[in-house]
């Protein structure tokens, strides 16, 4: 045995990416539509139209995420978690979803969030800090996104599961990334979700790197094809390719409705940026690899696509840039205007009924903060 | 009224919830045709039906897991932790995932789940069959503790735990499962969540317990009244929250507390029960609080549990101390 430690190994570009070889593609990183044999049909209905509206949704969701990078180098923002580069295997999952369906996602999914309904100013008081979640849960199918990597993947079975029981044919979709499924959580999931053929469809984004991490270290093996040992069906899909994830992500959740149980999709894809803002991932990825990725560009694809169908004018650039950065402006708008929350709110929603030892808490608080002159 | 043990108490308080209320699931291992290692679950997944009483994989964060993704579907699951020294795995779900969901969510998503949990030493088990965990969860914002010593109270508070929308850590104290005694079935008493119960009054001091050994300390309390003095010995029943009332209302009148738990001395529950009751009762104590507590060690092998557990002798050991008489816990460095 050598007692030196292996370096690292580097994530790998698309051209030798083995994830890649064979993964679910139907629109080429040069913008052509081919004819996927297996899955094809699933988007058969997607039209120009239809193709120009989740082009619109990336250009959008591109916009926020810049925008909120920029809100957090100027001190608005505590933290983001940029996800540039994965807006095709974001929206063309989330898409794919019916509003009875419900997502169970990392803190990365904001393209996942956009899709089923949270405003962009509702993305923002998490990362400003002035609350635990931004939404609802049930008021757009997509819970508060977690933190703890893969705890998630757990949720989404559960509540699936209960789907199941409640004799609905709706889903459960949990989104988590290759650093998740090394987490024991991910596996138990698996195995709860295949005993009891859960209606969930395991979305897991290999975007390459967990912080510093390459995927390499997360697995000797392809991260789709470690489902089979659960008796979990998987896909590797082009995560890059929006038309292929949705029709991979359709297939699965028709599988299952119909009572076929969980599936895993391994979407392919690359984190442009760093893990968050926080991050700087220069000091352990190679120029060159990002550069590769950048030519598999998910927008660039649909965009090539779409102006050789002669459908993308400079017209509807235009009103797509115009859409997109109208959004950003509320966003900001709303992020810049959100007040500090209630020093009293500390204590709220801890329990949902009363407990004396943090009611006793609240009650000293409360008349702490009634002793200074200026509170009065 | 009927003559129950705790263990059928138990059993009698599952199937009470879940016929009263379709939403309320029990799972955990070997739960159904074995009816659980301790038989608590006995006959249920015949009566119930798989899916209302579900075996599950040997994974115990699977399961918190996935009770948290049916509590949000609006479930009301009843988690079965094997043993006391089986929850660790599923540590990170209970305090990072069922603790703050509902704080997480500014409310939105209750987690009304129930752990049952089999405590304590007692009987002799191999190891990471005794351990008494309650001060993790007792000092994690979001759970309410809960900790029974008797058919009674194990029918009624389970019930109310399960009713309950906030999660809810249910310790069994397994030595007490065969305990006998009468159980009133009518559930016509107020609920008794979050409150302790004075199970015997006295006015020299007063020995606060909970779980397995409450019945250690009323022996105590009765070998002391042979020598003429008079201990009040209360049930603390919840752990969080603690009901401070009941114990300040009592070492206010006696001056002195003796406090007893398994669990390992050094930061444990007994160190929060003795400063709190520092805090509200400091002018009227004539000594200072006495810890009676299983040792600073890993929980020994079962040769060895009888000298580590607090057992009837070192209660009284603890009283002598608070009464300034000779004791090993006299002095301190």
């Amino acid at each position: 045995m050598s007692n030196t430690v292996a370096a690292p190994r580097a994530s790998g570009t698309p051209d030798s990416d083995p994830a890649l070889r064979g993964a679910v593609r139907i629109l080429t990183p040069s913008g052509e539509r081919t004819d996927e044999p297996e899955y094809g049909c699933q988007v058969a209905d997607v039209d120009d139209e239809a193709l120009l509206a989740l082009h619109d949704d990336m250009v959008v969701v591109r916009r926020i995420d810049t925008e909120a990078t920029n809100l957090q180098r100027q001190g608005e923002l505590a933290l983001w978690p940029p996800l540039l580069g994965q807006e095709a295997a974001q929206i063309g999952s989330a898409r794919a979803l019916r509003s009875d369906d419900f997502a169970f996602t990392s803190y990365r999914e904001n393209g996942v969030a956009y899709c089923r309904g949270v405003t962009p100013a509702q993305l923002m008081p998490v990362w400003r800090g002035v609350t635990a979640s931004g939404w609802d849960p049930y008021s757009v199918g997509m819970a508060t996104p977690q933190v703890i990597i893969a705890a998630q993947t757990l949720h989404a079975t559960g509540y699936a599961l209960g789907l199941q029981y409640d004799g609905s044919d709706a889903a459960a979709i949990a989104y988590f990334g290759d650093g998740a499924t090394s987490e024991g959580d991910a596996s138990e999931a698996l195995v709860f979700a295949a005993t009891y053929k859960a209606p969930v469809v395991f979305f897991c984004q290999n975007n390459h790197w967990a912080i510093s991490e390459p995927v390499t270290l997360q697995s000797g093996s392809s991260l789709a094809g470690r489902a089979a040992g659960f008796g979990v069906p998987s896909v590797a899909v082009d995560g890059n390719d929006v038309l292929a994830v949705m029709a991979v992500t359709r297939a699965a959740l028709a599988r299952a409705r119909a009572g076929g149980g969980p599936s895993f999709i391994e979407a392919v894809t690359y984190r442009m940026g760093p893990h968050t803002t926080a991050d700087d991932p220069t000091r352990y990825r190679e120029p060159a690899e990002l550069e590769a990725w950048r030519r598999m560009d998910p927008i660039d694809r649909v965009e090539k696509h779409l102006v050789s169908r002669g459908v993308l004018t400079d017209e509807r650039r235009a009103e797509t840039q115009a859409h997109a950065d109208q959004v950003a402006k509320a966003m900001r708008d709303a992020c810049i205007g959100m007040p500090d929350p209630d020093p009293m709110s500390l204590f709220e929603h801890v329990y949902a009924e009363p407990h004396s030892d943090i009611d006793r808490q609240r009650t000293r608080f409360a008349a702490y903060l009634d002793s200074f002159e200026d509170a009065r | 009224m009927s003559a129950m043990t705790m263990g059928g108490a138990l059993n009698a308080g599952l199937r009470a919830a879940l016929t009263a209320d379709p939403k309320v699931l029990v799972m955990g291992e070997d739960i159904g045709a074995l009816g659980g290692v301790y038989r608590i679950t006995d006959g249920l997944q015949r009566e119930f039906g798989p899916r209302r009483v579900m075996d599950t994989p040997l994974a115990e964060s699977g399961i918190l897991g996935t009770a948290v993704g049916l509590a949000y579907r609006g479930y009301r699951p009843v988690c079965e932790i094997q043993f006391d020294g089986f929850i660790y795995p599923a540590f990170d779900q209970i305090v990072s995932q069922v603790a703050r969901m509902h704080s997480r969510t500014n409310g939105a998503v209750k987690m009304p789940i129930t752990i049952r949990v089999p405590v304590g030493g007692g009987i002799g088990s191999a190891e990471h069959h005794s351990d008494s965990p309650e001060a993790y969860f007792a000092h994690t914002p979001g759970l309410r503790v809960v900790s029974v010593s008797n058919p009674q109270d194990a029918y009624d508070l389970l019930q109310d735990a399960i009713a309950c929308d906030d999660p809810v850590l249910f310790f069994e104290p397994k030595r007490r499962y065969h305990m006998k005694a009468e159980v009133d079935t009518a559930r016509s008493r107020p609920a008794a969540m979050g409150t302790a119960r004075v199970l015997r009054e006295g006015t020299d001091a007063t020995l606060v317990t909970f779980g397995g050994l409450v019945q250690v300390a009323l022996a105590a309390a009765d070998a002391a009244a042979d020598e003429g003095v008079s201990l009040e010995v209360i049930d603390l029943r919840s752990l969080s929250p603690i009901d401070w009332v009941a114990l300040a209302t009592s070492v206010r009148r006696t001056g002195r507390v003796v406090i007893a738990h398994e669990a390992p001395e050094s930061v444990g529950l007994g160190a929060e029960l003795a400063a709190g009751i520092t805090e509200r009762c400091f002018y009227f104590l004539e000594h200072a609080p006495v810890r009676v507590t299983g040792f600073d060690i890993p929980f020994p092998p079962s040769k060895l549990e009888r000298h580590h557990l607090p057992d009837l002798d070192r209660m009284l050991d603890g009283v002598d101390a608070a009464l300034g008489r000779p004791s090993s816990l006299a002095e301190e460095d």
